[in-house]
């Protein structure tokens, strides 16, 4: 650091850390819907339209994902319910 | 048979034709046959880059619509021995690149050249999917910046979903990164991502880092590849880059920012 810099305004900022954080999220939100199959938002929105018969959810309660191993692969579904 | 390796980015101006000219250049330097295909229709300008825009007649398109022979298309660079470029359409549709034709036209190339470096267009529309297709390698050129990197990304998973390998269920395409426009001063004061930063997010192997360079711009305006301005940081990297896509093992340079002097160190900070 140089001697001129202690009379300067000293700001923190390091914006290539929110870089890399933002980076990160958006990045592997993405790799995961990449492996997703097509089907997957209507078959999301198909059983938001079923369980909306019953109970009043909205469209970020159901969360629907495909879980692929080697051997096979898993429908894992999320309905958060409103507390009644 | 050829090695075909694509250019290609995603995002737009990040260097893809800068570094399609300097590694082609590079390669038919050290003595591979090498041709350098635009794919970009309607927007073609590796021509330019390598200063043999006057010297069109045919184009890639009317060499696939069976309007002239390879042979009449290719131009034979006046400065490197054995490389040649293949420019792209400025008038057709971007559609006038089938599968079918693309195909033979790479297949005929791959009979006589080592080396087909494919200098994709920005986006992830047909001509870019066109210009990865067939290839072995793809060289992705990143900038280091988020939208850039996210672009990169993105195009990594077409390259392991749409190109021919993945199709056919043959070795994934080889992944490189290549990062232009790299300021290690500003990367020292946490004002741009890291070489490391950015490898981390992407994971794939590093090809190389081009530092941001007065000389590219002053090279373009000249139609010169970068890679043959030996003395420049810029060039020295790409000469570097090209060594390792061949194999070679080399330290990685310009990497962290240049010693100030003690003056401007005093006034300007470090």
């Amino acid at each position: 650091m140089s001697f001129l810099d202690y009379f300067r305004s000293k700001k923190s900022n390091n914006t290539a850390n929110v870089a890399k954080e933002r980076l990160q999220i958006i990045v592997a939100h993405e790799r995961g819907q990449r492996e997703q199959p097509d089907y997957l938002p209507q078959l999301q929105q198909e059983l938001l339209a079923v369980i909306r018969k019953y109970v009043q959810i909205s469209d970020d309660m159901v969360q629907v994902e495909v879980d692929r191993n080697d051997s096979c692969s898993v429908l894992e579904l999320n309905v958060t319910l409103p507390e009644s | 048979m050829a090695r075909i390796i694509v250019v290609t980015s995603g995002k737009g101006g990040v260097g893809k034709t800068t570094t399609s000219a300097s590694i082609s250049t590079g390669l038919a330097k050290r003595g591979h046959k090498t041709v350098v295909i635009d794919f970009d229709v309607g927007l073609r300008n590796l021509d330019l880059i390598m200063n043999c825009e006057r010297r069109v007649v045919y184009d890639f398109v009317n060499v696939i619509q069976g309007e002239a022979s390879l042979n009449q298309a290719l131009i034979r660079d006046k400065r490197v021995q054995s490389l040649y470029i293949l420019p792209a359409s400025q008038t057709r549709e971007k559609e006038a690149l089938t599968r079918e034709g693309v195909e033979k036209v790479i297949n005929e190339l791959s009979e006589t050249f080592d080396y087909i470096v494919c200098d994709s267009p920005a986006g992830i529309e047909h001509g870019a999917l066109m210009a990865l297709y067939y290839a072995d390698e793809a060289v992705v050129v990143t900038n280091p910046e988020v939208s850039s990197v996210r672009d990169s990304d993105r195009i990594l998973g077409i390259l392991q979903s749409k190109s021919r390998r993945a199709e056919m269920g043959q070795d994934p395409v080889k992944e490189h990164l290549l990062l232009t426009r790299y300021n290690p001063s500003r990367v020292e004061k946490g004002e741009m991502l890291s070489v490391g930063d950015v490898e981390e997010i992407l994971a794939i192997p590093l090809l190389g880092v081009i530092p941001e360079s007065q000389i590219v711009l002053n090279a373009s305006n000249q139609g010169l590849p970068v890679i043959l301005e030996e003395n420049s940081d810029a060039g020295q990297a790409y000469d570097d880059a090209v060594a390792r896509l061949l194999g070679e093992e080399r330290e990685h340079r310009f990497m962290s920012a240049q010693k100030k002097g003690f003056l401007s160190r005093m006034f300007k900070g470090g």
